[in-house]
């Protein structure tokens, strides 16, 4: 896809709060028809583990329609998702940079 | 932070308007319906003839660094709908027909101002009453035009029972503290966290009875916390469900709804009786604590425990946490004003605050007066009402709190009351503006339905669209703006911001401008010549408030956001008096733990707690017929209220239904399978919602989603957008209120539950009210 893999998006899903601010954004941008998604926010839980401890994640996945925003990116703005995340969460860049930012557990890198 | 987002400001130029491309963007706030109380700042981008194509955020704004929520973002599919009212329109069939004509707004102006004259002329200007919705900017705009045009003494929320949303919360504020305190984030100065030298980040904050990355109420963007979150704050959640919030929480105190003032004392019993007070602000600032001090005994760990079906070990972990914290903040919400006891309830948790003096301190509970302290909410405009006719509010007499003033708004029960019985007055005229109260504001819809369909000469409807409301009662029915086809300026908290008009839609008018066109009209006297256009009335308050500058100037020098020189500890410099002494402005001049204004008038003076008026304690009897609490009014997401209904919106893709909440052990109880629709039903009447299974309530309450209509069915009676079928408030009292006045039984009612069978399902409850004589009370 876009950028042979080069850029990709870094999530801190452990504070994202679900809120479908990528999702809409996303979907506004490429003026998407009803269903079809850029990024889908997946979720895990709320579930207890065995030591009392909740488990409750949402995890925003691009999907195969993410372009990582190309038009904007060429016009030097951010990624729709990742300009509006309220949480701000999400990071754009190249895959060295992402890497660099992972210090814990909850990170996840996509690349496109 | 390190992940926080880094724009290309060449991009984003702190300036009005600039042009990218063939679209013009425009840089301001968003204040009106559909949204919310937030007041983000956003970018238009219109096109060449004026029409909205898309929406931004506003990485220049330091209260939302470029983010936006999925509403706004979504915001072109509602500004350029298909069924947007256009024109104004004049009932020509029956009320609940659906037959309209279209008229020009000067015949719209002409029955109006016909219809004014003759209610003030038969039975005084006190038979018209304003009716607001949430709090938005129409907020001064109704009642300038009630005071200053109508010449009525009632401004009122919508038939929301007790006033219970954020003015219980505010009127015990003012008569403990005497203003208004705020979970502090930093929000009130343009640097924000770490950047600001003064701030604390909170080391506990307790979110209270809110879910404040949905709902972002009284002004607060519920995203502030999760900023803290990142910067160490702890939280601890107070909720009878795991919000997402709640699992990431230090503590989550799962309550019973409608028991937060028997957990609010059980938490001061612990911090008081274990002397984790801060006694310094307790000696020096505050004033009844040993009456406190006493009064708690009689809550203790135990005893709280058990009336909130929580763990007694839970709550004393969680009341250390947040006394041994520093700074602790709390941001409550709107479960504490929606219990009979809801003043009560937030005087108790006030006191939290106060005996652990996080008062005004960086990072703790802030007080906080209106941007500039202009008068532009509920007061607005209130100089022009004639004298004598304050005191003849309709509900002063039974109210001490709203007889000497703590709120700006009449008591919305006391209305409906005289609207049904015409006693102590007739009401003739009402003016509804942007609310939608058989559909979301009012508790027992049908009994409103009634009153507004049979018992009012003469109902205007201002809204988006045509609403249940707007059909079932409305004799004129008028087109208003969004927030991109507005002029206006926000005061609510600093900053002040502008909001600055972009575009326009049809007809539709800004809410000012009817104002100021039937001021003319109807009061010549209250309106300066050059007052003609929205742009104008907001220069010529500001003007009369010395605010010490134009709209033009908080636009264009001041980026459409002015701050105030935001100080905290005012108590110590003499900031919150008009003597100019340091202290609180209460009639003891200290927080009042033991409300001195209570005590001579004969009320309680100290917090305490009661059960609901139907609970499995206080109606046993009633509660084995109906075996679940149940709360109501579970946010998300895709709405604001009853806003964004409308089938092809993306709200409505990602969630097309409204759910309630179930615990599963519960739903197999009553073999009732995820997924599928459920009646809920208790004495009062019944609706629908499906059911979702959530393993983290208690199995003995049920959550129900609220605001539903279907703007996708008829209009027309009995079908009426289907308002009744999956509307709690049909379960929900009126006039069941507590001693102040406020609050009302509205998160913590009881019903039972069953699955929907073709049997059982004849009759949808729109059909059942509009048609059949059912509910309120019975059928």
């Amino acid at each position: 896809m876009a950028n042979n893999g080069q850029y990709g998006l870094l999530i801190d899903y452990e504070y994202c709060s679900g809120c479908h601010a990528c999702e809409v954004a996303c979907k506004k941008e490429h003026e998407m028809p009803k269903g079809d998604f850029g990024i889908k926010i997946l979720k895990d839980g709320p579930r207890q583990n065995s030591n009392g401890k909740w488990e409750y994640n949402h995890i925003p996945v691009p999907t195969s329609l993410c372009d990582l925003c190309s038009t904007r990116v060429e016009a030097g703005k951010l990624p729709t998702c990742v300009h509006h995340c309220q949480a701000g969460v999400m990071v754009y860049g190249t895959m060295e940079e992402l890497a660099k930012k992972v210090n814990k557990d909850t990170k996840a890198i996509f690349s496109r | 932070m390190e992940y926080n987002n880094e724009y290309n400001m060449d991009l984003y130029p702190e300036q009005l308007h600039w042009q990218e491309g063939d679209l013009t963007a425009t840089r301001t706030t968003m204040w009106s319906g559909p949204g919310c109380h937030e007041g983000c700042q956003i970018i238009f981008y219109t096109d060449k003839d004026g029409k909205l194509v898309k929406t931004e955020g506003d990485p220049n704004s330091p209260m939302t660094q470029g983010r936006l929520c999925m509403r706004c973002l979504e915001l072109p599919e509602l500004v350029n709908h298909a069924d947007r009212l256009k024109y104004p329109m004049k009932r020509v069939g029956e009320r609940g027909e659906d037959k309209w004509e279209r008229v020009s707004w000067d015949e719209a102006y002409d029955i109006i101002e016909e219809k004014v004259r003759q209610f003030q002329k038969e039975s005084g200007p006190e038979s018209i009453i304003s009716m607001i919705g949430t709090g938005r900017n129409v907020s001064q705009v109704i009642a300038h035009n009630q005071y200053a045009n109508f010449g009525g003494p009632d401004l009122t929320l919508c038939f929301l029972s007790g006033d219970s949303c954020m003015l219980p919360r505010t009127a015990i504020c003012y008569v403990m503290m005497g203003n208004q305190w705020v979970a502090d984030m930093s929000q009130f100065r343009a640097t924000r966290y770490e950047e600001d030298p003064d701030w604390q980040r909170p080391e506990c904050i307790v979110i209270w009875g809110t879910n404040p990355v949905i709902n972002n109420a009284d002004a607060f963007l519920g995203h502030w916390i999760v900023e803290a979150q990142k910067r160490g704050s702890e939280l601890v959640v107070i909720d009878p469900k795991l919000t997402w919030m709640a699992a990431k929480a230090k503590y989550w105190l799962r309550l019973r709804p409608g028991t937060d003032a028997a957990l609010a004392l059980g938490m001061l019993n612990v911090i008081i009786n274990e002397d984790l007070v801060d006694h310094d602000f307790i000696d020096k600032w505050t004033y009844g604590y040993d009456a406190l001090v006493e009064r708690v005994q009689e809550y203790t760990p135990e005893k709280v425990a058990e009336i909130c079906w929580i763990d007694k070990d839970l709550l004393i972990e969680a009341a250390r946490f947040y006394a041994k914290a520093h700074p602790s903040s709390i941001q409550w919400g709107l479960a504490v004003d929606m219990s009979q006891i809801g003043t009560v309830t937030a005087q108790a948790i006030a006191c939290l605050a106060g005996v652990t003096g996080n008062i005004d301190n960086p990072g703790g509970n802030v007080l906080i007066d209106q941007a500039s302290g202009l008068e532009f909410g509920y007061n607005s405009g209130i100089e022009y009402l004639k004298p004598g006719l304050i005191e003849k509010r309709l509900g002063n007499d039974k109210y001490p709190l709203k007889k000497y003033g703590f709120t700006a708004s009449s008591q919305s029960d006391s209305i409906l009351e005289a609207i049904e019985t015409g006693e102590p007055r007739p009401v003739r005229m009402l003016w509804i503006q942007s609310s939608n109260p058989i559909a979301n504001m009012g508790q027992d819809a049908p009994r409103i339905y009634r009153a507004l369909k049979n018992k009012v000469d003469f109902i205007v409807v201002i809204d988006l669209f045509k609403t249940p409301t707007a059909v079932a009662c409305a004799d004129l029915l008028l087109p208003c703006a969004m927030s991109n086809e507005r002029d206006c300026i926000r005061v609510w908290f600093d900053p002040m911001r502008s909001l600055t008009k972009c575009s326009s839609f049809y007809e539709a008018k800004e809410d000012e401008q009817i104002m100021i066109d039937l001021g003319h009209r109807l009061a010549p006297e209250n309106w300066p010549d050059w007052v003609q256009e929205p742009r104008d009335y907001m220069n010529w308050r500001m003007e009369v408030g010395n605010v010490g500058f134009t709209m033009e100037t908080l636009e264009n020098e001041y980026k459409g956001m002015h701050y105030s020189d935001y100080r905290y500890f005012k108590y110590e410099k003499g900031l919150l008096r008009p003597d100019g002494l340091p202290g609180f402005m209460t009639p003891t001049g200290r927080y009042e733990f033991y409300i001195s204004l209570f005590a001579s008038w004969g009320d309680d003076p100290l917090p305490y707690y009661k059960e609901p008026p139907t609970s499995p304690y206080s109606t046993p009897e009633l509660f084995e017929k109906y075996p679940f609490v149940l709360t109501t009014g579970l946010r998300s997401f895709e709405f604001f209220h009853s806003e964004w209904r409308q089938a092809d919106t993306t709200s409505r893709e990602l969630h097309p239904l409204p759910r309630f909440d179930i615990h599963p052990e519960a739903a197999a109880k009553y073999g009732i399978a995820d997924g599928t629709w459920c009646w809920i039903e208790n004495d009062l009447g019944r609706m629908r919602q499906i059911a979702r299974f959530d393993e983290t309530l208690d199995p003995r309450v049920i959550a129900t989603e609220h605001g539903w209509w279907f703007p996708e069915k008829e209009a027309a009676e009995p079908s009426l957008f289907g308002v009744f079928d999956c509307n709690p408030n049909n379960l929900i009292p009126m006039c069941q209120n507590g001693d102040s006045g406020y609050g009302a039984p509205i998160k913590s009612g009881i019903a039972k539950v069953y699955s929907c069978t073709p049997e059982n399902s004849k009759h949808q409850p729109t059909e059942q009210v509009t048609r059949l004589g059912g509910y309120t009370h019975g059928e």
